[in-house]
């Protein structure tokens, strides 16, 4: 009977001292049936087991030698993890079942071997599944699958990676009709798009166990006004590592992470074993923190979202997070790192920075407590992604363009996809795509006479292997100490920032800056002075929509300010004799001048991404009503821009046309799109990050994407990939979404408050204002402007360069900058 | 208005133009250096295929600055096209607009490692070309030298500011040599800290990054 358990594995749990769980039981049903199922549980819930046990069961009835189930999770971690644990069954029940893990860094030889002798289950990642299927030998391979397990699939669904998995999925499902999908999800605020982004007609939900306990801490002495990273609390969060016995200190951004590692070390005079992990470090000091907290001989590690997904390690006591919470559902993921299984009550320990994050800390928990999860629906599947399938397909034979239109329909998001657009990626993984047909001679791809589209040649091939995935890293360099190991990667334009002798602030160490050779940063222990730290403005989130919401009823509803310590509800008392409290559904701009400006505070909550480029389209709005704007400031929050002239009418100025207006010439110039478009090129194979080694011998041909930027968007702005870049930064960095539905909703609703000095509630955003670095409306153009002003007062000389001004090279020489 | 800035140099009065060009208008003599023609094409041969307008947006700059100085000889400091085969894969109308700039004004080739210039290109082809006390190399001379224009290292700057980096391509000059940033609209550039480009100013010098329609000057230390 399907659902129910053969007799040695009920044996089996049963000598564990385990019974087979519910949904466990519900999706062997579900899978033995031929049924694809999505199942939502909370962590630690045996999900995995539960998306194995039915090919467990169906290969202990009919043993095979071919591939039966494969299985494929974000993180190579994971699977490597999830092979070990399977081990145990296999073993403890005999059963004739075999398996292998396949990455990047498996072995030629290993691979060849799964070839010629394919286990019983793959366990793989996205990337290792799209090169899989772009070979032609490895095609025979699939002909038997049964089943797909996919991991964590509410971090894959959305995303580029998940746009990737998803014509994977599209693939196999031509290759092997008959195997079901199982979806393994934490719990997720769209249960309904994520089942269909499985393909999963139904969904097997697990309710969670125990609510977490979550407590906010706020420093010991004055709360802060401003700042994000919460080292005040370091004492307070080094008594909290004492008293438990494995901490996680959850931190938002790798700088943050850096800071609070000192800041902990200062105090430290236990020398209680405390780690740090973050996406930079390098590998093998990641995996050493890993393994030392596993075998329990760390009490806390200070560490950003590298750590929210991955194995379980068990014995993690407690979580703190320290700073702001951006969403419920990223902090239930944290939460749920403490005490990873089901039935045990997580503990995790809010510690807010400033007064705006206590509001947040206290909307997370109420949001948590409510269930109510935030994350917006998946976006629809990105073309880029789509050009570099298409030519993997291309790759693994030759197909018909209706055929592979009809498959890739077939999932969930590309279920919308246009045949012109789809036309007009191919026509792009031809031959570029491009007005002018000047590349007949290097196409990759052609087509016969029954217009079937082949490869151009095995050398295509390689190459499009070689730069199959969809993660495109800024240009990074590696940090090594002189005579010593690598550290870890900072971004490029960090070390440009640096001159020798310089002090910074990596993998939780002070390092001298000693020298760059090639793309290796020379560094020695020990450095002094002030340190700077490595951030990258494109690491930090957004506040989610629904946290924001909540954020602006609670403002809005004094009844609420009960949870509020009391120097807050002080502050939010003053505000409301002073201006007025921001509502739900208007939008609250004050004014108010201050030493020879004038300041505009827009309480937008609308989260940072969203902020900047509202900032950057007011500026420029500004500008043209004549108020003379000199620059602005966004937090999570509010946005604040202070010109030289008083703005009036502000009714006018948050207008909709705001977008229609300003938005274009913005966004062509914007650094944000050159960004997309780096990203967009790379990932549809335009800008080839790894070329077959073969070729030293070649002058090598690397180009700038900002210049082919240009150059496409002069002569052909309507470039599907130019497309695909619009359709990107609408989301992401930009966030125009999210602007556009705050005007909307504000038209009418505009409430000015015209003050005589500064609001209790805009104290923390003018505190910003030095701190951030405040790339307004300005251009690069007059950000050189300034620097070259400030060199030039400070080498005594007033006038830079001018037209028709004659000027000798000057004798005195300072360093550039 | 171009915004070009003037500056002295081997006692003689040049404009540098923020497009990356020198104007020596006591000769009426424009210099350009690396316009790196099909590099577009030359990543197609290797797999990119990049949008192959480079020729021609590089033929724009080079035809603005043509109406705007009217030179009466052009000196192109070399690497003109981007390899060897550059030439033979020019699109016709951009091999004619070439073929029409080079007969209405007097162009000098000089040569660089990259040349192979098309045969029929109205001009003189040679490995340097000198005027009075001034020299026009594609690649700076080793050593001591006094008014020498080079092209060749693609010379950009950096300058931080603001928690953020600008680079720009840029002019590099000391009082001898004058090096010139490349013209080619796919051309990256090497950092005036880079030690090629140092040991070609050992006592530091002055960077001029170019914008949009002005120069931007920085002192450049020697190290």
């Amino acid at each position: 009977m399907p659902g129910t358990l053969p007799e040695h594995f009920r044996a089996w749990f049963a000598a564990r001292g385990w019974a087979p769980r519910a949904h466990q039981l519900d999706v062997l049903a579900a899978a033995r049936a031929g049924e694809s199922v999505l199942l939502i549980a909370p962590t630690g819930g045996g999900k995995t087991l539960a998306g194995f046990l039915p090919s467990l069961v169906d290969l202990a009835e009919a043993p095979r030698e071919t591939l039966h189930t494969l299985y494929v999770s974000p993180l190579k971690a994971l699977a490597a993890d999830v092979a070990r644990n399977l081990a145990r069954p296999i073993a403890e029940m005999a059963l004739p079942i075999t398996t292998a893990a396949r990455s990047g860094d498996t072995s030629t030889e290993e691979r060849r071997r799964q070839r010629e002798k394919p286990p019983n289950l793959l366990l793989t990642t996205p990337e290792s599944l799209a090169v899989l299927l772009s070979q032609p030998e490895a095609m025979p391979m699939f002909a038997h699958l049964r089943a797909v397990v996919i991991d964590e699939v509410h971090a894959l669904a959305g995303t580029k990676r998940g746009d990737m998995l998803a014509l994977g999925l599209a693939r196999l499902a031509s290759v092997a009709p008959g195997a079901h999908r199982i979806g393994l999800s934490a719990t997720v605020a769209h249960p309904a798009a994520i089942a269909a982004y499985v393909g999963a007609g139904r969904v097997v939900t697990v309710q969670g166990g125990a609510a977490p306990d979550i407590s906010v801490m706020l420093p010991q002495g004055r709360l802060p006004w401003g700042g994000h990273m919460g080292l005040d609390a370091a004492p307070e969060i080094l008594a909290r590592i004492r008293e438990a016995g494995m901490t996680i200190v959850f931190v938002n951004t790798r700088a943050q992470a850096e800071l609070l590692f000192q800041a902990l070390w200062r105090l430290n005079d236990e020398t209680l074993p405390i780690a740090i992990h973050h996406g930079s470090l390098e590998l093998d000091q990641r995996k050493r923190v890993e393994a030392a907290m596993a075998e329990g001989r760390l009490r806390a590690v200070v560490a950003t979202s590298s750590l929210d997904l991955g194995i379980d390690w068990g014995g993690v006591d407690q979580v703190l997070q320290v700073g702001a919470p951006k969403g419920v559902s990223r902090l239930l993921q944290r939460v749920g790192r403490a005490n990873h299984r089901m039935d045990e009550i997580s503990r995790a320990i809010l510690v807010p920075a400033n007064r705006f994050e206590v509001l947040e800390c206290e909307a997370a928990i109420a949001g948590v407590q409510e269930g109510e999860l935030d994350g917006d629906p998946p976006r629809p599947g990105g073309l880029d992604v789509l050009a570099q399938h298409l030519l993997g397909v291309a790759c693994a034979g030759p197909f018909y363009p209706d055929d592979v239109f009809a498959e890739i329909r077939r999932v969930q998001p590309y279920a919308g996809l246009s045949r012109q657009d789809f036309d007009d990626v191919l026509r792009f993984v031809e031959d570029g795509g491009y007005a002018l047909s000047a590349y007949e001679r290097y196409r990759r791809l052609f087509r016969d006479s029954t217009g079937m589209v082949h490869i151009m040649g095995e050398r295509v091939a390689r190459q499009h292997r070689m730069n199959i995935g969809t993660i495109v890293e800024e240009p990074l360099l590696k940090v090594r100490l002189r005579g010593g190991p690598l550290l870890g990667e900072v971004e490029e334009y960090f070390v440009n920032m640096l001159t020798p002798g310089d002090t910074f602030i990596f993998a939780g160490r002070m390092l001298k800056f000693l020298r760059l050779r090639e793309t290796v940063c020379e560094v020695a222990e020990g450095g002094t002075g002030e340190p700077k730290v490595p951030a990258y403005a494109g690491g930090r989130m957004p506040m989610t929509t629904n946290l924001a919401d909540r954020v602006r009823g609670m403002l809005q509803d004094p009844a609420k300010w009960a949870a509020f310590p009391e120097e807050v509800r002080e502050w939010l008392g003053l505000q409301r004799g002073i201006s007025r409290m921001p509502g739900r559904d208007d939008l609250l701009v004050e004014t108010f001048p201050r030493g020879d400006k004038h300041f505009l505070v827009a309480y937008c909550f609308e989260g940072r991404n969203a902020h900047q480029t509202l900032g950057m389209l007011l500026t420029r709005r500004m500008q043209r009503f004549g108020f003379h704007p000199l620059g602005f400031v966004a937090t999570d929050y509010v946005l604040a821009v202070w010109s030289a002239y008083e703005p009036f009418n502000i009714a006018r100025l948050f207008e909709t046309d705001m977008l229609g207006d300003d938005l274009e010439s913005w966004m062509a110039e914007s650094s944000m799109l050159r960004r997309t478009f780096r990203n967009v090129a790379v990932i549809a194979g335009l800008i080839q990050r790894n070329s077959p080694g073969a070729e030293k011998n070649r002058r090598q041909v690397t180009v700038n994407s900002d210049l082919i930027y240009d150059v496409l968007r002069k002569h052909q702005p309507d470039h599907i990939l130019l497309r695909a870049t619009w359709a990107d930064a609408a989301g992401g960095l930009t966030d125009v979404g999210r602007i556009s539905g705050m005007l909307t909703r504000i038209q009418g609703r505009v409430r000015h408050m015209a003050l005589s000095r500064v609001s209790p509630l805009a104290v923390p955003v003018l505190l910003e204002i030095g701190r951030e670095s405040v790339r307004s409306g300005i251009t690069d153009d007059d950000l050189l402007a300034e620097a070259e002003t400030l060199v030039a007062e400070a080498e005594g000389r007033l006038e830079p360069v001018r037209r028709g001004q004659a000027r000798k090279t000057p004798e005195r020489q300072g360093r550039l900058l | 208005m171009s915004g070009a800035a003037v500056l002295h140099f081997a006692s003689e009065r040049l404009l540098l133009d923020p497009a990356g060009a020198i104007f020596w208008p006591a000769r009426r003599l424009l210099a350009v250096a690396d316009l790196h023609f099909e590099k577009g094409s030359a990543a197609a041969r290797q797999g990119a295929l990049l949008p192959p307008w480079d020729t021609r947006a590089t033929l724009d700059v080079l035809a603005t600055l043509l109406r705007r100085y009217g030179p009466e000889t052009v000196v192109a400091l070399g690497d003109t096209f981007h390899d060897d085969g550059g030439a033979a894969r020019l699109q016709r109308q951009d091999a004619a607009r070439l073929a029409a700039m080079a007969a209405d004004f007097d162009f000098v080739w000089v040569t660089g490692n990259h040349d192979k210039l098309p045969s029929g290109l109205r001009g003189a082809s040679v490995e340097e070309f000198r005027d009075g006390k001034l020299v026009f190399r594609h690649q700076g001379a080793p050593g001591r030298v006094v008014g020498e224009f080079c092209g060749h290292h693609h010379p950009k700057a950096a300058v931080p500011v603001r928690g953020t980096v600008v680079t720009r391509p840029c002019f590099m000059t000391d009082p001898r040599r004058l090096m010139l940033p490349a013209l080619g609209a796919y051309t990256g550039g090497l950092d005036v800290g880079h030690p090629e480009i140092r040991a070609l100013f050992p006592g530091g010098g002055r960077a001029f990054l170019l914008g949009k329609d002005r120069l931007f000057s920085f002192a450049v230390g020697r190290h």
